[in-house]
């Protein structure tokens, strides 16, 4: 019923492509977060999606309606904004009913429903004062209150915590998630944060120059990213890259190191000859004595993070970083042994970046 | 900003320069208002002996009251009384029209966001600069053909219309700063264009409409060489009536009731100032919505 797809999405201003060719199916009460950098798209798309700006070819179905060409307020749809968007002059309560009022809702009704999402939101106390009256906390919740009132199932949310402080970012987090679970609305959610996304989807969308390099659940982005872009963009610190050529025996050849990558699944089955980069997560890599791992390298300096330590190590003038308990860290030697889990690990090809 | 409130925390001596000129700035200022003042209220025996800037030998209302109601403009001598209601009937609507197409010009060309929409503001721009006087003519042909030249209806209709680019200006540059992310959520609400300038926009737009509305009312309200031209004799504004009063030939000159008569026609004016100054300068000074 609020399934929705996007086919072929393109956008362009002047010569500049923002969306190349789009496409997405979510499935109804899903989750999704669109994932990227600043400048990648991402609002671009939400506002085609919402119907506040228009795409140059591609179609939008919600629930198997083609919506395309529809103003937003009859895409059975509600967003909200980054920086709340609330009516400055019209207090919370008649902020919560004005799209009812525009569509004639009787009185009783529109009344009925601001009184059950206030409460959901706990916004009760609220609702006789102007938004210049509340906190940045509360105008977010308000503007989420506006979303839910209207709403049918889909809502769409455009950055909606990044002008929080860390703690209420966590907080309202853990609510909107909470708040997908009981209503079972269809979420479609934009942020450059990736705790937000990791934490908050059912599935992940990463989006890079106007385009979605991979859609998955978060923990497969994070496991099994489609490309080298995925790979180091999420995960913190970046994904550890190391450039080599793949050999026809399946070995990765690095100068006058071999690592055998037997233990590595490639995707189908083939693996041709060519350059390739070995991309391996900090907590993937484990310290051994030197010469008894894949490589050796040496010690750079160790951060101590307090649940656990980040060693970083040079190798061939890269910097690797290595995940680690802290009494470990404590005892590096100078030169260490790294041997690598080349389950978790990720080979791409150098030329495209596509994973192999 | 810096206001007469921070005053302790500046040196002594720049605290007295600053109010030795403020003050001498407001005696520049109110001097000749003064002068004009002070001879409203003198017997025509004071000003006959000559000099204008003694004070007066004794205080009299008679030339306000002449000014008022008995003063001849004209062949007419009823004063400048039946100009004060044209005035009104002229200036109220005049504005009120004038600020609301003002802000429904200013609010879609800043919601507009194309070269095209540029293009437009600067033409519109254009009209500031280019002297009445000039378009009088072109004007007093587009009314005849109207058929509203010389008539109630026409002088209100010049007077928005030559207010349009200074109000669309105003109103433009107060609604780039408005974050368009609320005019997005209006839509999303389901609201029209219009149904978001009137139920969202404008009641955020008060500092601004005051501004706007005083400016053209002391505009339309001191206005003469259109009144003289598009109202009409049954609609002469004050300002007309003032000048003829100032220059009736016919009987002696009397500065005294001229004097008053200026007054008389400049007190709408202060009042606004005074009643609605302190909305004027928060309009000027703060900038778009807050929160
Ligand atoms: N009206 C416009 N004319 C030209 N280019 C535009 C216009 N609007 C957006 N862009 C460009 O489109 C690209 C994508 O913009 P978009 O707002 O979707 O980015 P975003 O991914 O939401 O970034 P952020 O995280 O900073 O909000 C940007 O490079 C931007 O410069
Ligand atoms: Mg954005």
């Amino acid at each position: 019923m609020y399934n929705i797809s996007l086919n072929k999405i393109r956008k362009t201003y002047g010569d500049l492509t923002i969306l190349h060719s789009v496409e997405m199916e979510i499935t109804e009460g899903e989750f999704v977060v669109i994932l990227g950098s600043s400048g990648c798209g991402k609002s671009t798309l939400l506002n085609i999606v919402a119907g506040l700006d228009t795409c140059d070819s591609g179609q939008i179905l919600i629930g198997d309606k083609d919506v395309t060409d529809l103003e937003p307020s009859d895409r059975d749809l509600s967003m909200v904004f980054q920086s709340y968007a609330l009516f400055p002059s019209m207090t919370v309560r008649r902020n919560l009913s004005f799209g009812m009022e525009v569509a004639r809702v009787p009185k009783a009704e529109r009344e009925a429903k601001v009184a059950k999402v206030a409460q959901l939101l706990q916004i009760d106390a609220l609702l006789d004062r102007k938004p210049s009256q509340l906190s940045g906390g509360q105008r977010q919740r308000v503007a989420i209150g506006r979303a839910l009132v209207r709403s049918t199932g889909v809502c769409l949310f455009d950055e909606p915590l990044s002008n929080l402080d860390a703690k209420l970012r966590t907080e309202t987090r853990v609510e909107l998630k909470k708040l997908h679970n009981d209503l079972g609305f269809t979420m479609l959610y934009v942020t450059h944060d990736q705790v937000e996304a990791m934490t908050m989807a059912d599935r992940v969308a990463v989006m890079n120059k106007g385009r979605v390099e991979q859609f998955a659940p978060p923990q497969e982005i994070y496991e099994k990213p489609a490309n080298l872009f995925v790979a180091s963009f999420v995960g913190s610190p970046e994904i550890n890259q190391i450039a080599g050529h793949l050999s026809g025996n399946g070995s990765l050849d690095i100068g006058k190191t071999h690592i055998d990558l037997s233990g590595y699944a490639f995707e189908n089955g083939t693996r041709p000859a060519q350059d390739a980069i070995l991309a391996v997560r900090c907590e993937d890599i484990k310290i051994v004595p030197p010469a008894a791992g894949h490589i050796t390298a040496q010690l750079d300096f160790v951060e101590l993070l307090g649940a656990d330590a980040l060693a970083w190590v040079l190798y061939h003038g890269k910097r690797l970083s290595v995940r680690m308990g802290v009494d470990q860290a404590r005892a590096l030697e100078s030169e260490v042994g790294l041997q690598f889990d080349l389950t978790k690990a990720s080979v791409f090809c150098t030329k495209d970046g596509h994973r192999l | 900003m810096s206001s007469p409130a921070n005053a302790a925390a500046m040196p002594r001596v720049a605290v007295v320069g600053m109010y030795a000129f403020l003050i001498v700035s407001a005696l520049f200022f109110l001097a000749p208002f003064l002068v004009i003042l002070i001879n409203s209220v003198k017997p025509m025996a004071d000003i006959r002996s000559g000099n204008l800037l003694t004070l007066p030998s004794e205080i009299t209302f008679e030339p306000w009251r002449i000014a008022w109601s008995s003063a001849c403009t004209g062949l007419d001598c009823s004063g400048i009384k039946p100009g004060l209601w044209n005035s009104i009937l002229i200036t109220v609507p005049a504005v009120v029209i004038s600020v609301l197409t003002g802000a429904l010009n200013g609010y879609a060309l800043a919601q507009w966001r194309s070269r095209f929409a540029d293009w437009l503001m600067l033409f519109i721009l254009i009209g500031l600069f280019v002297p009445y006087q000039a378009m009088l003519y072109p004007t007093v042909k587009i009314l005849s053909g109207m058929g509203i030249f010389r008539s109630y209806t026409g002088i209100i209709f010049v007077h928005v219309v030559y207010g349009l680019p200074y109000t669309t200006l105003l109103f433009r540059n107060f609604y780039v700063g408005v974050p368009d992310e609320i005019s997005r959520a209006a839509r999303m609400e389901g609201a029209s264009f219009l149904r978001t300038f009137w139920s969202v926009i404008l009641p955020i737009s008060t500092n601004i409409i005051v501004v706007v509305a005083i400016l053209q009312f002391t505009g339309i309200w001191n206005d003469y060489l259109l009144g003289l031209i598009f109202a009409g004799n049954d609609n002469l504004p004050m300002t007309v009536q003032l000048t003829n009063i100032v220059n009736n030939s016919r009987g002696a000159a009397e500065p005294n009731v001229n004097m008053a008569a200026a007054l008389l026609a400049a007190i709408p004016t202060l009042i606004v100032y005074f009643v609605s100054g302190r909305y004027f300068v928060r309009g000027i000074a703060t900038g778009a919505v807050k929160g």
